[in-house]
């Protein structure tokens, strides 16, 4: 009898849950729905655009207006995926981007930890110096990283885009690092030492799984902000590391101007960050919800 | 959470704190070297003093940039906060249609910069463009390369398209965080839509408000790319903002000292506004 009232009570409880999560989203009205859909309308028609500029011959697109391509055409993909200079682009882009996301969780996790967990001389202080860095803008810091690299003899490698790219990630890497780890209780640390595990075994066997989603999450950011950045990449390559994004800057002035070869390359700028978003996008809900982000 | 004091936590910082020395502190040291001197060319300088701070802040020119780029942010964070947050109010609170809102409204923040400011230079023009098309065929007038307030409005809907979805990321991270306890309790006091907005999800999406206020105002103060490829500044100066001046003078016309007094001043008011955000955030986290 009192088996059924208690499992009674848990549908309720569940029933209620379902209730109030619905009542959440419908946002008391039967049009909720609309505000997000229009919004994502909105954001979809320029990349169809662009899509459908990519699949037409650049007479096409320079000769008459068409909502779709009449003379479809996959030549500007071809041309990409067989040109050197444009796979190359894209190669070199994903190489310095990886670098910089491995380089900035792995310098950001013990300081991260170190902010979460300990008060030390300065905390706040550096904290704040490492946020501004974050808020230096690009523009002022492009002539000086040229001559600092091209000094160190680091001009033009995947490296020193990586490097100069932690500029703006380590301390967003820390930041939302910081976060998670403090939503993790003290305790765990504590009772890992008792039963005599060393900090590092403690920090990648114990501590690191309890905060993979923040992990995923702050992977997702510095992958986002250094793949966007063309500023310093730029500034700071030639031929051997030359970001995609740059190429077609180039190519825009040195052809002409290739719209359909663009745009092609401009779709498939989305291509690696639209995989990212598929891979993380439960960690990005999950993630954010655990954490203080 | 109560913290121990541990100075050796210093060297769980170092690494971090190379790091990022190492790309900002001689980098700025440079920036400041070329800002207090004056060249006559073949590379010898002599001290200028505060000469070139003095011409800066005196000049029309910076002024008039400066309160572009002011006018922008604000704008800006004007339309895209409180959009933001209607639309993470309104979006599927969690299952399969809230990951398909997810995946779709990040994909604009994963675009370089660039190729968006390419897109929307292509997709605003009045000939070969939809957006372009649609505006005259309704009958505006609308030419973003030739009409300053046109090329304002491209520019602030290119940016409400780029960006608005962090917001909505991190407020729908916000609302993620509220447990159904906490509704439940609403409904059976009887509270209304509003109240329910007021009283539960703006106080549990404050932090991440305010982390979406301090990230949005310093992309948008420090914007460059994507105007420099969608007008380049133009029509005239209309859209020449802080960091397009800024490169204008250091690169176009090789001024390294007006360009670096120009970057240091830059530099400060965004330290400035970001210290005054920072240490409201951090002041509302106390208490």
């Amino acid at each position: 009898m009192s088996e059924n009232t208690a499992v009674a009570a848990g549908t309720t409880v569940a029933s209620t849950s379902v209730a109030a999560t619905r009542a959440r989203s419908a946002s008391g009205s039967r049009l909720g729905w609309l505000v997000p859909t229009l919004y994502i309308v909105f954001l979809m028609v320029p990349i169809y655009w662009l899509l459908n500029m990519s699949f037409k011959t650049t007479n096409e697109i320079l000769r008459e207006f068409t909502l779709y391509p009449h003379a479809f055409t996959f030549a500007n993909y071809h041309e990409i995926l067989t040109n050197p200079v444009w796979y190359n682009g894209y190669l070199n882009s994903i190489a310095y981007v990886s670098i910089n996301t491995v380089i900035s969780i792995v310098a950001a996790l013990p300081a991260a930890y170190a902010f979460s967990r300990y008060r030390f001389l300065g905390d706040k202080h550096l904290f704040f110096w490492l946020l501004t860095n974050r808020m230096a803008p690009p523009a002022v810091f492009a002539l000086p990283f040229f001559q600092l690299y091209s000094a160190l003899g680091l001009f033009d490698t995947h490296i020193a885009v990586a490097l100069a790219h932690c500029l703006f990630n380590i301390p967003l890497a820390v930041w939302i690092l910081e976060g998670f780890m403090s939503g993790v209780p003290k305790e765990i640390d504590e009772t890992a030492y008792i039963d005599g595990y060393s900090w590092p075994r403690f920090f990648v066997k114990i501590f690191m799984p309890l905060i993979a989603s923040g992990i995923g999450v702050t992977a997702f950011f510095c992958f986002m902000f250094s793949w966007v950045e063309l500023l310093l990449a730029k500034t700071l390559t030639a031929v051997e590391a030359k970001p995609i994004a740059a190429v077609m800057t180039r190519t825009a002035s040195a052809s002409g101007y290739e719209l359909g070869l663009l745009a092609a390359a401009g779709v498939l700028t989305i291509v690696p960050g639209a995989i990212v978003i598929y891979f993380v996008r439960n960690y990005i809900a999950k993630g954010f919800a655990m954490g203080r982000v | 959470m109560d913290k121990t004091w541990n100075n050796r936590a210093w060297f769980m910082v170092l690494p971090v704190l190379v790091l990022v020395a190492f790309n900002a502190i001689i980098p700025l040291m440079t920036v400041v070297n070329y800002s207090v001197q004056e060249t006559f060319g073949d590379n010898v300088f002599f001290f200028h003093g505060v000469g070139w701070f003095q011409d800066v802040l005196q000049s029309d020119r910076f002024h008039a940039a400066l309160m572009r780029s002011l006018s922008f942010t604000a704008i800006i964070l004007a339309i895209e906060v409180p959009l933001g947050v209607a639309i993470a109010l309104t979006m599927p609170g969690k299952g399969f249609w809230a990951s398909v809102c997810l995946v779709l409204m990040a994909l604009p923040l994963l675009i370089p910069w660039n190729v968006v400011g390419a897109i929307w230079n292509i997709f605003a023009l009045p000939d070969i463009g939809l957006l372009g098309r649609l505006l005259n065929g309704m009958g505006f007038e609308y030419n973003y390369t030739r009409q300053p307030g046109d090329a304002w409005f491209t520019l602030i809907l290119m940016d409400v398209w780029h960006w608005t979805s962090l917001v909505v990321l991190l407020a729908y991270a916000g609302l993620s965080s509220i447990p159904d306890a906490y509704y439940q309790a609403a409904r059976i006091d009887g509270a209304s839509r509003w109240a329910v907005f007021r009283f539960i999800q703006l106080p549990k999406m404050k932090r991440v408000l305010t982390i979406a206020v301090l990230l949005r105002f310093m992309d948008s103060f420090m914007i460059y790319t994507e105007p420099s490829v969608l007008t380049g500044g133009g029509p005239g100066n209309a859209t020449t903002v802080l960091s397009i001046d800024l490169v204008k003078v250091a690169l176009g016309q090789f001024d390294l000292g007006p360009a670096a007094a120009m970057s240091i001043i830059y530099f400060l008011i965004i330290l400035l506004l970001s210290w005054i955000f920072y240490t409201l955030m951090m002041r509302n986290e106390e208490q």
